[in-house]
C-alpha cells in the first residue's frame, strides 16, 4: 500500500474539502482525512451558506474553480437576496440547503476524483523534520509521507463542549475531538489560543405552533452561486420568524450564573458579532425582545433550527427558554444547544499562502486560524490547498490583492493583523467594495482559476464571451447620443425619468436612478442583450461608474506601498528609529510587503518612513 | 537619513537675547558632553538634572563660556536620541563658538529641520505635532508661541480624534445596515443621520477657518497702511513701531517705496507695509508706487486706511475710501488721524456707506502724540483675529495641507449628506464611501482609521447575532 502523497488534508469540513479538491485537481496525489467519512462538509450550526460579504467568498471560489456554490446550488431549498434595497455591491445571496443532501453531495464529488483518496482516522501527529513537515501519524500509529499537510481541525482542536455545569472533550456534540495534536502544535512552537462558538438547539417541527409566528417564503426566481451550475433546486421550505419576551429574558437574568459564559467555566473569546442568547439579554438590557428564526434543516427531518436561541445552560433552562417563546411553548427539543472551546492558532504565524513560517510546508485553514463560517473556511481551504499544490509542483504561490477579492482581503487580515475574537467577514472589511461584488466574481477571478487549471478551456471561453458583450455594450451606450427634442423627451417621459437639458449618451441615461437597460429600447443606438447577465452588468457599470474610477485611483495610489516588497531575512531591531514595541510587531508579523506593514496594528506613518528608509539603505549597501 | 550619527545646532533663534540653547542629537552626545563640559566627575552626570559648568575647547581645554546644562538620555528625548542641551550666554559669537567646540568633539551641524524629523521618525511626535514644533521655533511672538505650544500638547491631534470618532460613529450607524441585514437583528434606527452630518460638517469648517489664524500666527498678520497724502502714514508706522523707521516729513509724497516691518501689536505677529500717499501720481516714480500699492492690498489680511481728521473730506477722500471699502473679504479699519487737532471731519463725512450695517470700526489717533495708540493695537488685533473679543480658538491649523484635507474631507461629506437627503438616491454603500473618504481626508493630519475601528464602533453599539 502506497502511503506516499504529495498532500495530506486534515478534516474534511469546508476548508478540507476544497483544499484536497484543489490540489487534487491541480494534479497532487491527496489524502483527506476525517474522524468519520459520514460527517464530511457538516454544518453543524445554521443550514445557511451565503449572506453579506460571505456570498462574495462562495462566488470567487467558484470562480477560481471550488466546490462551495455549486454544492450549494444543488441543495438550497430556500433562498434570500439580502440587502436588496441597497446597491449592487453589497447585496448578497444565501441559500438554506438541506444539511444531510449537502454532506451527501459534497462527498459524491470528492469519491469521484481519481487523484483524492479518502481515509476515515483521527491524526494524532505530524512528523516534522528540519524544519519541514514530512506526514503524519494516525491513532493506529501508522505513517503516512506527503510533500504538504494542510491542517482544517474546526472546532475539534482541543474540542470542549459545555452544556450548563456538565463538559467534555468533543469536536462537535458527540464526536471526538483532536487533542494531541494541539499538544503538538503548542509543542512545536506555535502561539494559540481558544475561543468559543456555540449552536442553538434544534427542536421537533410537528411540536412547533407556527400559526404564531410569520412564515416567510423563498425568494422567487433565485440565481444559482456558480456560473458552471444548470439549475436549482425545485423544493421549497419556508422560515418562520418568532420573538423572545420578557419572560424568556428574565429566565436567563435569573439563571445567569448557571451559563458556563458566565460562571467562568469558559475562557475561550467568542464573537460580538455573534453573541449567545445569555450575552444579548445580558448586555442589550434596553431590548424588551430579539429575533428568532425558525429554520428547516431539511427536507426529509423534522428538525428546526432554532436561530437567536443559542445558549449555553443546563437542560432545564434550556427547555423553559425555547417555551417562553411564543409558537414554541409546546416544542420538544431534539439537540441541545451548547457552547464550544476550541484551539486556534495565531494566524500572525502565517505567511499569506497560509503556509507557516516556522514549519515548511504546513498550511492551516479554517477555524484554526480564528475564523468562523462555512465560507470563510472554504476560502482559506481553497487557499492553502492551492498554495499546496503549487509549492509541492514548485509553481511560484497563488497570491490576489486586496483590490481583487474578498478572499485576499481576509488573509492579510489574517496574516496580518492576527485575531483576538471568532473572524468574520464584513463588507466593511472591503475598502474596495464596490469593485468586488458578488456579480462580478467570474469576471475578477475566472482567468485566474484557468491559470490554475481549475477552470475548463470552454468554461473561460463562456465568460471571456460573456466579458466581450459588457464592454462592447458599453461602449455602444457611451457612442449612442439623444437630444433634447420633443420625441425623445417624450420617451423619456414614459420611461419615467426627467427629460434632458443637454446631449447626452444613453450610458449617462443608464446612471439614473430607476432606468434599466430595457427601459431605453426606444431610443436610437440601443441594441437587444439577450443575456440577463451581461445586462445586468452593463447596469452596475453604469450605476457606479464614477465611484468605480475614484476606487481604481485608490488602489493606483495604494500600489506604490503594496508593490515594495520587504526581504524576508530584514533585522528588525537594527532599525533605528524603531520602538521596541514596534520592532517586535513587525518582526512577529514579518509582512511581506511595506503595503502590508502599514496595516499592522499600531503601526505609525513614522515607522513606515523608517522601513522604506532601511529597505532604501540595504540596496544602496547591496 | 544616517542615525548611526550626532547632529547639533544653535537651537534659539538666531541674534542677541538673555540665552541661547546647544541642542547636540545622536549616540556620541554623551561623549561629546565629557569632551566639553567641565567640571564633570568620573561617573559623569544623570539623566534630566541640571548641571552648571564651562565650556571648554576639546583641544586645548581653553574656557569659552559659564554655562547650564541638561543631559537626556534617550528615549525619554525631545529626538528620543541621547541629547545634550546647553544653555549658552546669548550672542551670536558664543553660540557660534560652542556649537563650533561640539562639531569638533564628534557632531555634524544638523540639517534644517533635523531634530524635528529625527523626534518624528523615533515616534516622538505626531504629524501635527512635529508641525507644531516647526511653529514653535519659528513663532515669532508670545501669542504664536502659546498656538504652538497648544499643538504641541495635542490640541489640534485632540479636535481631530474627536472629528474621526464623531464620523466613525455616523460611518457605523451607516454601515451596519450594510454589514448585516434586517434578519440578523438590527433594526435600523430611525436616527438623524442628517442633523449629525451637518454639525460635522460645521466642526469642519470651523477648523478649517482657524488656518487665517493659524497662518496669521505663523506668518503674520499683513496690514496694509493706506491713505492720501499726508494724512501720517509714516508717523503712524514709526508711532507702531516705536522707532524712526520712516522719513517723516511734512511734504506730502515724501514716501515713494513700500516700508515693510514687523512687529507685535496686541501679541500678534503683524507685518506692516507703508504705502505711498494715495493721489494721482505726479511723475513715473510715484505712478509706478501707486500701482504697486493696489497690488499690496490685494495680498493684505487687512488694510488701515488713515485719513486727516483734522480736515475737512474731500470728494477724493470719499472716492478711495469707497474704493477699499468695496474690496471684497479685505478687513477694514478706519483710522481717523490728528486728534490733537480741532477735529473737522468723522466717519460719517466719508459718505454714505454702501452697506451701512457693517462700516468698518473706527478709532481716533494721535500719531504724533500717541493718544489712542492703545485702542488701535486692540482694534489691530481684532481685525487679524477676525472676530469681535478677539478671543482665539482652542486648537488652530496653520498649514495649508491642513487645510487642503479638511476642504477635501467636508466635500466628501457634502456629497453624502446629498446622499442623506434622499433626494439624490444614493445607495448607503455611496454614502458610506464618502464618508470613508473624509476619514481618510482627515485622517492625513494625525492618523488613519482602520476598518477594524469601523467594527470595533458596529458591535458596541449593536446588538448583532443569532
Amino acid at each position: 500500500m502506497n502511503r506516499q502523497y504529495d498532500v495530506i488534508v486534515v478534516g474534511g469540513g469546508h476548508a478540507g474539502c476544497e483544499a484536497a479538491l484543489a490540489a487534487a485537481r491541480m494534479g497532487c496525489e491527496t489524502l483527506l482525512f476525517n474522524i468519520t467519512l459520514d460527517s464530511m462538509a457538516v454544518m453543524p450550526c445554521n443550514p445557511a451558506i451565503g449572506g453579506l460579504a460571505k456570498s462574495q467568498i462562495v462566488k470567487e471560489v467558484d470562480a477560481l474553480g471550488g466546490e462551495m456554490g455549486r454544492i450549494a446550488d444543488k441543495t438550497a431549498v430556500h433562498f434570500r437576496r439580502l440587502n436588496a434595497s441597497k446597491g449592487p455591491a453589497v447585496q448578497a445571496t444565501r441559500f438554506q440547503c438541506d444539511k444531510q443532501l449537502y454532506r451527501l453531495a459534497m462527498k459524491a464529488v470528492l469519491e469521484k476524483i481519481p487523484r483524492l483518496h479518502l481515509r476515515q482516522g483521527l491524526v494524532e501527529q505530524l512528523v516534522v523534520e528540519n524544519g519541514r513537515v514530512t506526514g503524519v501519524i494516525d491513532q493506529p500509529g501508522v505513517f503516512y509521507g506527503a510533500r504538504a499537510v494542510v491542517l482544517t481541525t474546526g472546532t475539534f482542536l482541543g474540542g470542549l463542549v459545555h452544556i450548563g455545569d456538565v463538559r467534555y472533550r468533543a469536536g462537535r456534540a458527540g464526536e471526538l475531538a483532536a487533542w494531541e495534536l494541539s499538544d503538538q502544535l503548542k509543542a512545536l512552537g506555535f502561539e494559540t489560543g481558544r475561543l468559543k462558538t456555540g449552536t442553538p438547539p434544534r427542536l421537533r417541527a410537528s411540536s412547533i405552533d407556527f400559526s404564531r409566528t410569520t412564515r416567510q417564503d423563498s425568494d422567487p426566481d433565485p440565481e444559482p452561486f456558480s456560473f458552471r451550475s444548470e439549475k436549482l433546486r425545485d423544493d421549497r421550505l419556508p422560515s418562520f420568524f418568532a420573538a423572545t419576551t420578557t419572560e424568556t429574558h428574565r429566565l436567563i437574568h435569573d439563571n445567569i450564573l448557571r451559563s458556563p459564559l458566565y460562571s467562568g467555566a469558559i475562557t475561550g473569546v467568542s464573537a460580538r458579532y455573534c453573541p449567545s442568547l445569555e450575552d444579548k439579554v445580558m448586555h442589550f438590557v434596553g431590548k424588551g425582545s430579539h429575533p428568532v428564526v425558525l429554520e428547516h434543516e431539511g427536507i426529509e427531518t423534522e428538525e428546526i433550527y432554532a436561530k437567536g436561541l443559542g445558549n449555553s445552560l443546563p437542560p432545564e433552562f434550556q427547555e423553559q427558554i425555547v417555551h417562553s417563546v411564543p409558537g414554541l411553548e409546546e416544542a420538544e427539543i431534539m439537540r441541545l444547544a451548547y457552547a464550544i472551546e476550541y484551539d486556534f492558532v495565531q494566524p500572525t504565524q502565517l505567511k499569506l499562502t497560509l503556509e507557516t513560517k516556522i514549519i515548511a510546508g504546513l498550511y492551516l485553514a479554517g477555524q484554526i486560524n480564528g475564523t468562523s463560517g462555512y465560507e470563510e473556511a472554504a476560502g482559506q481551504g481553497f487557499w492553502a490547498g492551492v498554495n499546496a499544490a503549487l509549492a509541492v509542483q514548485k509553481r511560484p504561490p497563488f497570491l490576489l490583492e486586496r483590490s481583487e477579492a474578498y478572499l485576499a482581503v481576509m488573509v492579510d487580515e489574517l496574516v496580518t493583523r492576527g485575531v483576538d475574537e471568532p473572524f468574520r467577514m464584513f463588507p466593511s472589511r472591503a475598502e474596495y467594495r464596490l469593485l468586488l461584488r458578488e456579480d462580478n466574481a467570474t469576471i475578477r477571478l475566472s482567468e485566474k482559476g484557468h491559470a490554475l487549471g481549475l477552470i475548463t478551456d470552454d468554461e473561460r471561453r463562456d465568460i471571456q464571451k460573456k466579458m466581450a458583450q459588457i464592454s462592447g455594450g458599453i461602449s455602444r451606450l457611451s457612442a449612442a447620443r439623444i437630444f433634447p427634442v420633443e420625441g425623445t423627451q417624450k420617451i423619456l417621459t414614459e420611461i419615467g425619468t426627467p427629460p434632458i437639458k443637454n446631449p447626452a449618451t444613453l450610458f449617462q441615461l443608464l446612471k439614473r436612478e430607476g432606468v434599466s437597460y430595457d427601459n431605453l429600447s426606444p431610443l436610437p443606438g440601443w441594441e437587444a442583450i439577450p443575456d440577463a447577465f451581461v445586462k445586468k452588468e452593463i447596469e452596475i457599470e453604469a450605476k457606479y461608474e464614477g465611484y468605480i474610477q475614484r476606487q481604481q485611483e485608490a488602489i493606483s495610489k495604494r500600489k506604490g506601498f503594496d508593490g515594495v516588497r520587504i526581504p524576508a531575512d530584514m533585522d528588525y531591531a537594527a532599525i533605528p528609529g524603531l520602538s521596541n514595541e514596534l520592532q517586535a510587531k513587525l518582526a512577529r508579523v514579518a509582512p511581506e510587503t511595506i503595503g502590508q506593514a502599514g496595516r499592522i496594528p499600531g503601526i505609525t506613518d513614522a515607522a513606515i518612513t523608517a522601513l522604506l528608509i532601511a529597505i532604501k539603505k540595504r540596496e544602496n549597501e547591496k | 537619513m544616517n542615525f548611526s550619527d550626532t547632529i547639533a545646532a544653535i537651537a534659539t533663534p538666531y541674534g542677541a537675547g538673555g540665552i541661547g540653547v546647544i541642542r547636540i542629537s545622536g549616540p556620541e552626545a554623551r561623549n561629546i558632553a565629557l569632551r566639553i563640559l567641565t567640571p564633570l566627575s568620573q561617573n559623569g552626570f544623570r539623566s534630566h538634572h541640571l548641571y552648571h559648568g564651562t565650556v571648554i575647547s576639546p583641544e586645548n581645554h581653553q574656557a569659552l563660556d559659564d554655562v547650564l546644562f541638561t543631559f537626556f538620555e534617550g528615549p525619554h528625548s525631545f529626538t528620543g536620541e541621547d541629547t545634550l542641551e546647553i544653555n549658552c550666554h546669548g550672542g551670536p559669537l558664543i553660540l557660534e563658538t560652542v556649537l563650533e567646540a561640539a562639531l569638533r568633539a564628534g557632531a555634524r551641524p544638523a540639517e534644517n529641520g533635523e531634530f524635528t524629523r529625527r523626534a518624528y521618525l523615533n515616534n516622538r511626535l505626531d504629524l501635527a505635532q512635529a508641525e507644531a514644533v516647526n511653529d514653535l521655533i519659528t513663532a515669532r511672538t508670545r501669542q504664536g508661541a502659546v498656538f504652538a505650544l497648544e499643538r504641541l500638547e495635542g490640541g489640534l491631534s485632540r479636535k481631530i480624534n474627536e472629528l474621526s470618532g464623531d464620523l466613525l460613529d455616523l460611518l457605523a450607524r451607516i454601515e451596519v445596515s450594510i454589514d448585516f441585514s434586517a434578519e440578523d437583528g438590527v433594526e435600523e434606527e430611525a436616527a438623524d443621520h442628517l442633523s449629525e452630518i451637518n454639525r460635522i460638517i460645521n466642526t469642519v469648517d470651523s477648523l478649517a477657518a482657524t488656518y487665517r489664524q493659524g497662518k496669521i500666527e505663523r506668518t503674520g498678520f499683513r496690514l496694509v497702511i493706506a491713505g492720501r497724502p499726508n494724512a501720517g502714514k509714516s508717523s503712524l508706522l514709526n508711532r507702531l513701531l516705536g522707532e524712526k523707521r520712516a522719513i517723516v516729513a511734512s511734504q506730502p509724497g515724501t514716501t515713494r517705496d513700500f516700508i515693510e516691518e514687523a512687529t507685535d501689536i496686541g501679541g500678534i505677529p503683524v507685518r506692516l507695509t507703508d504705502t505711498a500717499g494715495l493721489r494721482p501720481p505726479t511723475d513715473e516714480i510715484e505712478k509706478e508706487g501707486i500701482d504697486f500699492l493696489w497690488e499690496k492690498l490685494d495680498q493684505a489680511d487687512g488694510v488701515l486706511y488713515l485719513v486727516d481728521g483734522s480736515r475737512k473730506a474731500t470728494a477724493e477722500d470719499i472716492d478711495l475710501f469707497g474704493r477699499i471699502y468695496t474690496i471684497p473679504d479685505k478687513p477694514l479699519l478706519l483710522v481717523l488721524n490728528k486728534s490733537d487737532l480741532p477735529a473737522l471731519m468723522d466717519e460719517k463725512s466719508l459718505g454714505p456707506a454702501p452697506d451701512a450695517g457693517a462700516f468698518p470700526p473706527v478709532v481716533r489717533i494721535s500719531a504724533k502724540y500717541g493718544d489712542g495708540i492703545e485702542n488701535l493695537a486692540v482694534a489691530i488685533r481684532r481685525l487679524a483675529l477676525n472676530s469681535n473679543s478677539g478671543d482665539t480658538p482652542s486648537a488652530v491649523i496653520a498649514h495649508a495641507h491642513q487645510r487642503a484635507s479638511l476642504e477635501k474631507a467636508k466635500e466628501s461629506l457634502q456629497r453624502a449628506r446629498e446622499g442623506l437627503s434622499g433626494d439624490a438616491g444614493m445607495p448607503p454603500e455611496i454614502v458610506a464611501l464618502e464618508i470613508r473618504e473624509a476619514l481618510d481626508s482627515i485622517g492625513e493630519i494625525t492618523g488613519k482609521t482602520s476598518n477594524e475601528e469601523i467594527l470595533d464602533h458596529i458591535f458596541s453599539r449593536f446588538c448583532i447575532g443569532k
